[in-house]
């Protein structure tokens, strides 16, 4: 019998540990495919953050490194830097590349750093339990925003690749999200293009997503993609935000 | 064997240069920045990487990720630098990763002075991040230990997969010396059979570090607390200057073992006898070094602080001999008469200074 779907090359054989309707597992997939797709998972090194992802180590079939909260993109450069035929990617949280980890992710795209970062944007911090995050919509309640987060007090969220997309060593950034078939065929055709970028030799590549947490959102996982896209597309800016000219020679 | 005037800074990146060192992640500060400087003019040259972080905190994690693929590679700071790197190094413990850590001390706490000081001192030996680890700690005197210690600092890195320190301070890093550039020496290293670089033709390698059930945690645990009881059995260092007959010994490490030699250079003038023991290895500290005190009737421990390392002689000595200390602070150093006056003061003897 002809097989006609399975689990990506790119990905081990463990079951996966997020919670039943987190779209972590939608994007990991994706991953999965492009490094088998691309043919490089033998020369890639991940480096997992601290959050849900922070297990991603196990999951990916590539060579992997646990970074300290935030730092990813730093012990990503030093990777990069130690191998720069190496391919070399980040996969970070909102919380991890937004908060703790800012200034690394401004300094790795100020650097035109050859890395590919992925930053999975669910609104909060979801592994302790879904505080405040920098990407909390306005209104959003969360355990530290319980009456709603009042950007008039503690600012409005953070666009991230935006903000990314302003800096010369960004060749490549993209907002996309995984709430439809259809988006999520837009995100992997912009993960693989990070590679490629990486591939390249171009310069720094982020992919920021969209993802839920109805754990956290106290929502079902349909309501999640609802939540999602009701409340967080309007707010970021969405689609291939930066496409450097030698991008789009590729 | 060509023999140069340098700073000690400068000492510090030849040795690095010259012990193999491939890549080197550093934000400048005073007293140390000689050190990313030279680097940065003379590292690439020799096939290497220096790239300068946005903050301490990025150098040190950059050096994690460059470790995790097994290349020999360095940071240096100085004391505020220091203490950022600190959350770096209890994860570069966890994990294991070789790195060589210079720390050219300045006073504190806060943002403090530039003079030299041995206020880290606690810092350094006891762990400054979170978690309950060790790593070794190097304590040169001169410009010429500088160099030395900062090549054999690598090999002990890879040896014992864990973090080395070089603990130099304000006064060492700027001061000019002669200074032999000696060869590598040959050593037999353990295979880094656990390096990243992909995973092309063998299994899937991962440097972690977390550990979330408790019994993997104790294990994780038990593992380096085998590996730090064997460093304390094979590592110890020190220099023992005149300490065979001494009836009093002076304890000092860095810029105060040197002072204090030539304390006891005057007093054995003036037929007191006297000696030093000098601990070279900070951590493991050595104890061995005070194993036999018969004749001892008192010691006399010289630092740049309110009183760290006085602790560690003193778990040493175990009450064998009273145990004393004297001390500048804020960059201030004792002169020898300065420490023989203490020494006739403390154990009531009659010393000209
Ligand atoms: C230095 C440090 N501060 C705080 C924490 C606790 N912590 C663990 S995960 C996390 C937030 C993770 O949020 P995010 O990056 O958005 O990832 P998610 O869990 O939502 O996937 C925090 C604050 C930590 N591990 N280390
Ligand atoms: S807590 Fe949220 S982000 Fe984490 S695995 Fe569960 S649903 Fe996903």
């Amino acid at each position: 019998m002809q097989r006609v779907f399975g689990r990506p090359k790119g990905l081990t054989e463990l079951p996966f540990h997020y919670c039943p309707g987190c779209t972590h597992g939608v994007i990991h997939r994706l991953i999965g495919e492009v490094l088998e797709e691309l043919d490089i998972i033998g020369d890639t090194i991940g480096v997992a953050p601290v959050g849900c992802a922070g297990f991603s180590l196990d999951f990916f079939a590539c060579d992997f490194v646990g970074a300290a909260h935030g730092r990813a993109q730093a012990v990503a450069t030093g990777i990069k830097r130690a191998l720069p035929d190496k391919l070399v990617f980040t996969y970070q949280g909102d919380g991890d590349i937004a908060a703790i980890g800012t200034a690394h992710a401004i300094h790795v795209a100020a650097r035109g750093e050859k890395i590919t970062s992925i930053m999975v944007n669910n609104a909060v911090f979801g592994m302790t339990g879904g505080q405040m995050a920098p990407t909390t919509i306005g209104g959003q309640i969360t355990t530290t925003s319980p009456y709603g987060r009042d950007c008039s007090l503690v600012g409005a969220p953070i666009d991230m690749p935006k903000t990314v997309a302003t800096l010369n060593g960004a060749v490549y950034v993209a907002a996309c999200s995984v709430d439809t078939p259809k988006n999520i065929m837009e995100t992997k055709k912009c993960l693989k293009k990070a590679f490629q970028v990486q591939q390249a030799g171009l310069g720094y590549a982020l992919v920021s997503i969209l993802s839920t947490c109805p754990t956290n959102w106290g929502l079902s996982p349909a309501d999640s993609l609802k939540w999602l896209r009701e409340n967080m597309m309007p707010v970021y800016e969405m689609g291939e935000l930066k496409v450097a000219e030698e991008v789009k020679a590729l | 064997m060509s023999k140069e005037l340098m700073k000690g800074n400068e000492a510090i990146g030849e040795a690095a240069i010259r012990a193999g060192c491939k890549l080197f992640f550093g934000y400048p500060i005073t007293p140390s920045t000689e050190i990313v400087e030279y680097l940065s003019k003379h590292l690439p040259k020799a096939g290497g990487t220096l790239l300068q972080g946005e903050d301490e905190v990025a150098s040190i994690n950059m050096c994690y990720g460059a470790a995790s693929t097994g290349a020999r590679v360095m940071t240096a700071s100085s004391s505020p630098g220091f203490s950022l790197k600190q959350e770096g190094m209890s994860y570069l413990a966890a994990t294991e990763l070789p790195v060589v850590v210079v720390n050219v001390t300045r006073t504190g706490p806060g943002l403090g002075g530039l003079g030299p000081t041995q206020a880290d001192y606690f810092q350094c030996t006891k762990g400054g991040g979170h978690g309950g680890y060790r790593q070794i700690v190097l304590a040169p005197s001169k410009g010429q230990e500088l160099y030395d210690f900062t090549m054999e600092a690598f090999d002990l890195a890879d040896k014992y997969r864990t973090p080395v320190v070089i603990l130099s301070d304000g006064f060492l890093g700027q001061m000019m010396e002669p200074v032999e550039l000696k060869k590598r020496p040959k050593a037999e290293l353990p295979a880094k059979d656990w390096a990243v670089g992909g995973c092309k033709g063998r299994a899937k390698r991962k440097v972690a570090n977390y550990a979330l059930t408790n019994e993997i945690g104790e294990a994780n645990n038990l593992h380096l607390e085998a590996k730090y009881a064997e460093m304390k059995d094979s590592l110890q260092r020190w220099e023992a200057f005149q300490a065979e007959d001494a009836e009093y010994l002076i304890v000092g490490y860095g810029t105060c073992g040197r002072i204090a030699k030539s304390a006891v250079l005057k007093a054995r003038k003036q037929g007191l006898k006297v000696g030093l023991i000098r601990p070279i290895t900070l951590w493991p500290f050595p104890e061995e070094a005070f194993a036999n005190l018969d004749g001892v009737k008192g010691i006399l421990t010289v630092e740049l602080n309110f009183g760290q390392m006085v602790e560690d002689v003193k778990l040493a000595v175990e009450c064998r001999a009273p145990v004393y200390l004297h001390n500048r602070l804020g960059g201030m150093l004792p002169s020898e008469n300065e420490i023989l006056r203490k020494l006739g003061q403390v154990f009531d003897l009659a010393v000209e200074v």
